[in-house]
């Protein structure tokens, strides 16, 4: 039988108002002792006021050598920047 | 797309020169995967261990204070070398066999954890003097070149201020207590000292990884500079405290504006390394039961889960 605990990763919102950010990863035999190991790993001191946890094999995630062609349209449209635009400096609140 | 061999390793020299970090699936050298999880494991290693010489005093704590904070630091120790095997596995390490390794006595742990703790003096100076050691190594590693690393040590440097702090405290308490008590500081003090000087490891004329860690900026100071650092902050520290560093040629030096200090004895270092300090054979046994004890709960834990997943499936 199988007793290697699958990895699990871990993201937890600090406060009200923040998204929540990846902190690490942990082993657990399920989902719900994922989640309480989270909490006894990664916030014993008030770090956070929710948890996040996904099994590390469900996640996909773009491929680091391919990352120049797949970021590659977000670079060549300079028009998406609010610098594109010239605005003569004495028009107000923009 | 495919990049090229010598594209992948100037993307990678270029990453370091720029002082960005180096994250999980980017090609890296395998020299500098295996020198990171070499790293990596070992440090974690050292978290797990450390837990020993400390947890030996959490049932005798003389009061309810002092168990509270000593469980919550040994507590913190076994949650540093957690986020560390964490960081190892993004290298593709496997946890389980790092375990496997260290109770087999085929990775290393720091020879600091090797020596006993014969009197609760102990928790306070390792608090101070070892804590205080570790946080010198660690706070330039948390800009170490790999990410998840450098984020580890990010999160165990701001737990270890408390660590030392603690320490520092319950020994500035026992000083202001009996004779019987400031003798068992002193005494705990004369046995730390040199073993905590040891941790920054051997001399630099002798450190085998040192060069190749720089060049890669996985370590960011030499081992003698760090342990110079770490000499310089402590005297006054024991000065305030009240306690005397036993080492005869400790003054300071006004050319060099650091304090000189006395030769380590290295060939003790080599001996507790290798295998022969007071405890090695202990702490690796005590992790291995404690690990084999733990066996059924593990399968436990998964035939539970295998049940639950059967049932909703
Ligand atoms: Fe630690
Ligand atoms: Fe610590």
């Amino acid at each position: 039988m199988r007793s290697d605990w699958p990895l699990y990763e871990v993201f937890v919102r600090g406060k009200r108002g923040l998204n929540h950010v990846h902190v690490g990863s942990l082993h657990a035999a399920d989902d719900e002792m994922a989640l309480h190991h989270a909490r006894d790993l990664y916030t014993r001191r008030n770090e956070g006021v929710s948890i996040w946890v996904v099994k590390a094999a469900d996640i996909t995630a773009s491929s680091p050598d391919e990352k120049d062609p797949f970021f590659a349209p977000s670079a060549d449209k300079v028009y998406r920047h609010p610098t594109f635009y010239d605005i003569p400096d004495d028009v107000p609140h923009m | 797309m495919t990049a090229t061999m010598p594209d992948l390793e100037q993307q990678f020299e270029q990453t370091i020169e720029r002082d960005q970090r180096i994250e999980p699936r980017d090609w890296v050298p395998e020299a500098y995967r295996t020198t990171m999880i070499r790293m990596i494991a070992q440090h974690a290693h050292s978290e797990i261990i450390g837990m020993q010489p400390e947890g030996n005093w959490i049932t005798r704590a003389p009061s309810l204070r002092r168990k509270a904070i000593l469980l919550a630091k040994v507590q913190d120790e076994a949650g540093h070398g957690l986020y560390l095997y964490s960081a190892a596995e993004t290298l593709g390490a496997d946890r389980g066999e790092l375990t496997a390794k260290l109770i087999a006595g085929k990775q290393k742990y720091s020879s600091i954890f090797n020596y006993p703790t014969l009197t609760f003096a102990d928790v306070g100076v390792i608090g101070w003097l070892v804590d205080g050691a570790a946080i010198c190594n660690q706070v330039p590693l948390c800009r170490s070149s790999y990410g998840p690393y450098a984020r580890a040590m990010i999160r165990i440097c701001k737990e270890e201020s408390f660590h030392q702090r603690q320490g520092y405290e319950l020994l500035m308490t026992m000083m202001r207590g009996t004779e019987e008590q400031r003798r068992m500081v002193q005494d705990a003090t004369n046995r730390w000292w040199w073993p905590s000087l040891m941790m920054f490891g051997p001399p630099d004329a002798d450190s085998s990884h040192t060069a190749q860690s720089m060049a890669w900026k996985v370590k960011r100071h030499t081992n003698d500079e760090l342990r110079q650092r770490f000499v310089d902050m402590t005297v006054p520290q024991a000065e305030a405290l009240g306690v005397t560093l036993p080492d005869p040629h400790l003054r300071w030096n006004a050319e060099r504006e650091h304090y000189d200090f006395g030769d380590i004895d290295w060939s003790e270092f080599k001996q507790v390394v290798s295998g022969n300090g007071p405890c090695n054979a202990q702490r690796i046994a005590h992790r291995r039961k404690a690990h084999e004890d733990g066996a059924w709960v593990r399968e436990a834990a998964a035939a539970h889960a295998a049940k639950l997943r059967e049932r909703t499936a």
